[in-house]
């Protein structure tokens, strides 16, 4: 394995992601946690270029360090957050936890630790954008569309469970 | 061809799952819950991107299901964050291991 540029990018953004993610689970305060996610996400995006896939990344930015962390902070900020402290959960309870995720690691880690197939040449990093757009558009029309459906849906169905039924109460009284 | 190796890139995305994975299940603030198994999606598309290049056939379909895995995403987190609130207005708490109405 040589030291090449691709390498110590690679490096570089895996260390960050992970970073971000240990500081999730060990920061004290809600909004440290989410904005430390902030630094995850951008990297995972930087990890989506280093695979050749830039729209991709430009949607991970877009989506998740743009509209879902801000989704998450308006959640952590319309309800209390004044959990500084998290003791109650057992002792014992989190340390079964972490050995269960560690041998669900471990497990997973055998099968891929020496995963390599070989390598082909490929056209993705080309137009990638063009590419995306005409199989979206032609050999995945039904399920693009079923997205937007399903987006539509979970826009009406998340302002109904949202709103503050005072109409109701109103007739009530 | 490319210096990474694939297994570095399911490596990577394998810990953050596992990152993912541990937050959800041992956090107590809701939102940070979700947030989790939002980290959790994103090591799976991690995957998803990392097998649209360096798979057996190589194509852009591994994108795009990444890309329509985004979009559910979002819609997960819109709809579960709704729940929150409403959740949040009827018992004026947030912590995950109250709301335990279906238990008993």
């Amino acid at each position: 394995m040589t030291f090449s540029g691709e390498f110590l990018a690679f490096m570089g953004l895996a260390l960050v992601a992970i970073i971000g993610g240990v500081l999730l689970l060990n920061l004290s305060k809600v909004i440290h946690m989410v904005v430390a996610l902030i630094f995850t996400f951008i990297a995972i995006a930087g990890i989506y270029v280093l695979l050749s896939a830039e729209f991709v990344a430009v949607v991970q930015i877009l989506i998740y360090s743009g509209a879902i962390t801000i989704i998450m902070l308006f959640g952590i900020m319309l309800t209390k957050h004044n959990d500084d402290s998290e003791p109650k959960t057992g002792r014992l309870r989190k340390l079964l936890l972490f050995l269960g995720v560690v041998g669900f690691a471990f497990a997973v880690y055998i099968g891929i630790y020496n995963f390599n197939i070989e390598q082909v040449p490929t056209k993705l990093h080309e137009n990638n954008t063009l590419q995306i757009g005409q199989a979206l558009y032609s050999k995945y029309i039904i399920p693009f569309e079923l997205t937007s459906v399903l987006l539509l849906v979970a826009l009406v169905g998340s302002i109904i469970l949202a709103k503050n039924d005072k109409k109701k109460e109103a007739d009530e009284e | 061809m490319s210096s990474v190796p694939a297994s570095a890139f399911l490596a990577l995305a394998l810990i953050l799952f596992c990152i993912g994975l541990y937050g959800a299940l041992t956090k107590k603030n809701t939102v940070i819950v979700l947030i989790s198994i939002e980290l959790m999606l994103n090591a799976v598309n991690i995957n998803l991107v990392t097998f649209s290049k360096y798979g057996i056939t190589p194509s852009i379909t591994g994108q795009i299901f990444a890309l329509f895995a985004i979009s559910v995403a979002a819609a997960e987190a819109a709809v579960g964050l709704a729940i929150l609130i409403a959740l949040y207005r009827n018992k004026k708490t947030v912590d995950i291991d109250e709301m335990d109405t279906m238990k008993h």
